[in-house]
């Protein structure tokens, strides 16, 4: 079954077309990638998902039309999205980020049992849970935005770039985590990165756009023994 | 010479003022909390509930008795300064939404005068008597001193809208929301909150609290448009001094300031009553100076 798809989506900021024909699906419980240089449209694929930016074309969730709806109604339908730059409320307290994450959720017994589930993933943030967000580092702003986004209990968990700006081995350890996540929950994902090599730690497929159209896509398997993908993405 | 008498009741006076700067202090802190904004047309729309409320209260009494005429009207400027705050959210402040903050700032200087204009249009600018339950200068005695009848109701009622909000804010879903849409209400949205409810709401529950401050103020001073002018400033103050996200610290900074503004008028001679509006701008400037975020605000963070 497939959870997400998008059929030929276009997309523009003003009067600048920036998307012109993406076409992606996301099996239910499965994880993809797509990857793709600056200004290739990465970002903007995922607004055109959550509503945050004008878009045409097809898109479905769960066999439902996305299109009319405003972004809150798309994370209500069970869309959590990690954007770039992460979307950090900085002057709420970690705890109160996470208490955010579930605005939605009516189970308060079981959103502190999830609490702690993010906190056992991310053991950074319980040390920091009661300090406000912007005291945080990128790499634990970055662990936060992904445990906010697990707290809505989603379908489909998007994630824009977890690694941007974060040293190398702060990025494995984010990306730790989301494999983790990953293996334990099963929960289908929607990656941007333009790492390919991490992205490759957790997703199955992957879809290679360049200047706003998905012109390949593939498992990762068949994607790691192409060349072109070598050398553009996996620096070999 | 020191007179007790005169001191408990510098004190007791300054805290109903303060009282009042604190109700207008508030209502700025709520739509500060909920949209960044500083909101300069609180107080004229504080102004224009009063005047509803008078009008209200007019057309109520010989119908059903002079108290709960009085109630009536006082519930009627409540809910239709609710309705009016969250109807100009929606139909003015929106349309400044995504641009430049300082422009929804100057666009609230224009409703401020645009408000009281029509305030003036409508009511006249001659003092108009507000029906209350008491008459302005009713006051009972405790050991010796006269306390205010005005004064001790007006303390009293926003010493409790100041719990109610510390425990919206700090205690509840939607208080949460409203702190987290002020922040960055597209990753807000993410999550699922309605941004455009919450914000008015947010305008909404102000203007609600503003239309009792303008209550209060009416039933001590009679209405006239511009009645509320000068406590913009102190309440703007107060708002500073406190910390713009702390409803708590706002209120013991307006309480402070006024209490202090009187004992300067009545003990510093160089002072004394030309210069005590003086008084709380000098506290601002320290407070600026030493502590910017706030005697209680929370120092934000920031790190690259």
């Amino acid at each position: 079954m497939t959870l997400l798809e998008l059929v030929d989506v276009t997309a523009s900021y003003g009067p600048v077309k920036v998307l012109d024909g993406v076409s992606l699906s996301v099996p239910e419980g499965g994880s993809v990638g797509i990857l793709g240089a600056n200004g290739a449209g990465k970002t903007t694929t995922l607004r055109a998902i959550s509503a945050m930016v004008r878009r045409g074309g097809r898109i479905t969730f769960e066999g439902k039309d996305l299109r009319a709806r405003r972004p809150e109604q798309v994370a209500a339908m069970g869309i959590a999205h990690v954007p770039e730059g992460r979307g950090t409320l900085t002057r709420l307290t970690v705890r109160e980020n996470l208490r955010v994450g579930a605005y939605l959720r009516r189970d308060a017994k079981a959103v502190s049992n999830d609490i702690d589930y993010c906190l056992d993933l991310f053991p950074h943030l319980r040390e920091r849970i009661g300090s406000t967000a912007s005291a945080l580092s990128g790499g634990e702003q970055q662990m936060l935005a992904v445990a906010r986004a697990l707290m809505a209990k989603p379908t489909l968990l998007i994630l824009d770039e977890p690694s941007l700006g974060l040293a190398p081995t702060t990025a494995q350890s984010v990306y730790d985590a989301i494999a983790r996540l990953r293996a334990d929950s099963g929960i289908s994902m929607l990656v941007v990165e333009q790492n390919a090599n991490l992205a490759f730690r957790v997703v199955d497929s992957a879809v290679v756009l360049e200047t706003g159209r998905s012109v390949l896509s593939g498992t990762t398997a068949e994607l790691k023994g192409n060349d072109d993908i070598k050398k553009a993405y996996l620096g070999a | 010479m020191f007179n007790l008498n005169t001191f408990v009741q510098l004190i007791a006076d300054g805290l109903a003022q303060g009282s009042i700067y604190a109700a207008l202090a508030l209502a700025i802190v709520i739509v500060n909390q909920t949209t960044g904004l500083i909101n300069f047309a609180q107080g004229g729309m504080a102004v224009l509930a009063a005047y509803l409320g008078m009008t209200a209260s007019n057309l109520l009494i010989p119908v059903v008795g002079s108290f709960a005429g009085i109630i009536g009207g006082i519930l009627f400027a409540v809910g239709a300064s609710f309705a009016l705050g969250a109807a100009l959210e929606r139909f003015v402040m929106r349309r400044f939404m995504g641009g430049d903050p300082d422009t929804a700032v100057v666009a609230t200087i224009g409703l401020l005068t645009l408000i009281t204009g029509l305030c003036g249009l409508i009511w006249t600018y001659n003092y108009i008597p507000y029906p209350f339950f008491f008459p302005s200068g009713a006051s009972f005695m405790v050991g010796g001193i006269a306390i205010s009848v005005w004064s001790l109701t007006t303390f009293l009622t926003i010493l409790a809208m100041m719990l109610v909000l510390q425990l919206l804010f700090r205690g509840t879903k939607l208080g949460l929301g409203l702190r987290a849409i002020s922040i960055n209400s597209r990753s807000a949205a993410l999550s699922g909150i309605r941004v455009g409810g919450l914000l008015m709401v947010g305008w909404g529950l102000a203007a609600a609290l503003g239309a009792i401050a303008g209550v209060l103020v009416a039933a001590k001073v009679q209405l006239v448009p511009d009645m509320f002018d000068a406590y913009l400033v102190y309440a703007l103050a107060a708002v500073i001094i406190g910390g713009l996200d702390s409803p708590f610290g706002t209120v013991i900074a307006a309480w402070g300031i006024a209490v202090m503004e009187n004992l300067a008028a009545a003990y510093l001679p160089f002072v004394g009553h030309d210069l005590k509006i003086a008084v709380p701008f000098v506290a601002l400037f320290l407070v600026l100076i030493l502590k910017p975020e706030g005697l209680f605000g929370r120092k934000v963070v920031v790190r690259v």
